[in-house]
């Protein structure tokens, strides 16, 4: 009796001494945003300081924020949207039609870095005067919502009983009809998954928006990254940014937890 | 009225016809869109870069572009920046990946049990892979700060020597990785952690009758048995440590002088900083043969391993 309890807290000391390391940098992350400089310059560092908002006041009010937010938002959806446009199909092609070459033809577009396209984009985008326009940041996000899309439908409409289209196309309904009648909407939480995980990916992404971008269509990790280019760093300002630029993705993958582990784990698990 | 129902069958029939013209052509039709995407975002680029690297174009000479054929090769080979860059990618990469798998591999096999906050725990962990790469390089960077940086106050706690982190070319590389460690470790104890549960469970049964102890059970059943999951997993993640841009750009911009100069870095400086276009594009088809020669291996070993 003694024993398994003994056990069971040693088992939790362990649970805490995995989970203590991950959170720890978020925490101090949430915590340094609401120091004052000099909180956070003090040595020994400070653990209990007096809480300030001054720091959000500044990155929203005087940084512009919410324009780098709402250019990450207008990027994000219209990259994800188009790339579900075409990867849908796609991907519904590959499962029913086993298409192996096609799927790994589009695999490689998630596998090559990402820079390999970036120079001749900046080329041929400088030429077509499309520097700092959303269409050269959607097409260059769109590379990698897509592959993502693809990579986790085309295993999820593997996963839905071919019984389902042959059974409405017995009743005279075409395939395509099939596809969109019957299974588009049940592939609902595959396409959930998907979406979270495109949208994160573009959220996340700095080395693209760091060549096409300028002021106009300048995306959250870009703004935090020249937050930091000046000689004296805010850190309070910029651990405030971080808050804000991590958040709606942290959100998001609370929201859809099981749908993000299953689609990060998918492609190595079942391949 | 006959002429109408004629006319009416007729259009059935074209429509019919017309479906069936998309019907018998769908496996083409719908892969459409997204392969010609494909083509003209990634092939078409991958081609010209091939092409650019066969000449010395520089965008700030003003000068027009001059085929050169493999001389921007030899500059760039010629170049010790170029070889200790190649040599960093590796150990940078060796150093993160190694630590990622060992330390997965513990903590998937600590949480393949039913224990309560199971599920608390792996949202934890998923927080890492979704986090903002630039965002975390800077929250690092204010851990790793040499004057009020948190890192350098627990060692000193411990009565260890201050260290200077990203600041010296010693201790750049580690330090950068330990970033990767953390951002990475989760996805690979998760990828194993949906693998074990999909293990059955008979070899344990029997190996538990006969006595083995838990020590021979990994060697000799789990691990054997979760080696495919542990591979392609491996390999992803080597991809993408090799490809490592964000938090060292970020972090150290490859710097102190050169000393975390990676592959990635230094053909993203030579595109966008130095604009010799033609050098760029020799990095760049370097960077995509070894990316290329990875992936080739995760299509060999999933036909070997008849994943």
């Amino acid at each position: 009796m003694r024993a398994a309890v003994v056990r069971k807290i040693l088992f939790f000391l362990v649970i805490l001494a995995i989970v203590i390391p991950v959170l720890f940098p978020f925490l101090w992350m949430l915590t340094s945003s609401f120091k004052t400089q000099v909180d956070i310059v003090a040595w020994p560092p400070r653990l209990i300081f007096s809480p300030t908002l001054q720091n959000y006041e500044r990155v929203f009010r005087e940084q512009n924020f919410l324009k780098y937010f709402m250019n990450s938002s207008i990027i994000g959806i219209s990259a994800v949207s188009l790339s579900l446009f075409m990867g849908l199909p796609a991907a519904y092609s590959i499962a029913r039609y086993k298409q192996k070459r096609l799927s790994m033809f589009i695999l490689i577009a998630r596998l090559m870095p990402g820079i390999s396209f970036l120079m001749p984009w900046y080329i041929i985008f400088s030429r077509l005067k499309l520097m700092d326009s959303y269409i050269a940041l959607i097409l260059s996000h769109m590379l990698i919502t897509l592959p993502i899309i693809v990579w986790i439908m085309s295993s999820y409409f593997e996963s839905i009983p071919v019984e389902m289209e042959e059974s409405a196309m017995v009743d005279g309904a075409t395939r395509q009809r099939a596809f969109l009648s019957v299974v588009l909407p049940i592939a609902g939480p595959g396409i959930v998954t998907s979406v979270t995980l495109a949208f994160i990916f573009s959220w996340n992404n700095f080395m693209f928006s760091q060549v096409l971008s300028m002021e106009r269509t300048k995306t959250l990790p870009i703004a935090i990254y020249n937050f930091v280019s000046y000689a004296e760093v805010d850190w309070g300002a910029v651990m405030a940014a971080a808050v804000a630029i991590m958040a709606p993705a942290i959100i998001l993958t609370m929201i859809f937890q099981k749908y993000v582990v299953k689609g990060l784990t998918m492609g190595a698990v079942k391949g | 009225m006959k002429k109408r129902l004629a006319g009416r069958r007729d259009s059935m029939a074209m429509e019919r016809k017309k479906g069936s013209f998309l019907e018998k052509n769908l496996h083409i039709i719908f892969p459409m869109p997204a392969v010609i995407f494909v083509v003209v975002m990634m092939l078409f680029p991958v081609v010209y870069t091939l092409f650019l690297s066969f000449t010395n174009w520089n965008l700030t000479s003003g000068m027009p572009l001059s085929i050169v054929f493999l001389k921007s090769y030899q500059k760039v080979l010629q170049e010790p920046r170029f070889i200790a860059a190649l040599g960093r990618t590796f150990s940078f990469t060796a150093l993160a990946v190694a630590v990622e798998t060992i330390l997965g591999m513990i903590v998937a096999l600590i949480l393949n049990r039913e224990f309560r906050g199971k599920g608390f725990t792996k949202l934890i962990m998923l927080l890492p892979l979704v986090s903002t790469p630039v965002a975390i390089g800077i929250v690092f960077n204010l851990f790793y700060d040499p004057t009020i940086g948190l890192a350098n106050f627990v060692l000193t706690r411990f009565g260890l020597p201050r260290q200077a982190w990203t600041g010296s070319a010693a201790t750049v590389i580690p330090s950068l990785a330990i970033v990767d460690i953390w951002q990475w470790t989760p996805m690979i104890a998760l990828i194993l952690l949906s693998g074990l549960a999909s293990l059955s469970s008979e070899p344990y049964e029997s190996a538990r009758v006969d006595g083995a102890t838990e020590w021979q059970i990994f060697w000799r059943i789990t691990l054997p048995m979760i080696t495919p999951t542990l591979l392609t997993a491996l390999i992803l993640r080597t991809i993408d440590a090799l490809k490592t841009f964000d938090i060292i750009y970020a972090m150290t911009g490859g710097g102190p002088g050169y000393a975390s100069e990676t592959f990635n870095v230094m053909a993203f400086k030579y595109s966008f900083e130095y604009f010799r276009m033609g050098q760029a594009s020799v990095i760049l088809v370097f960077l995509f043969m070894l990316v290329l020669f990875m992936s080739l291996l995760i299509v060999r070993m999933r036909k070997s391993l008849e994943l």
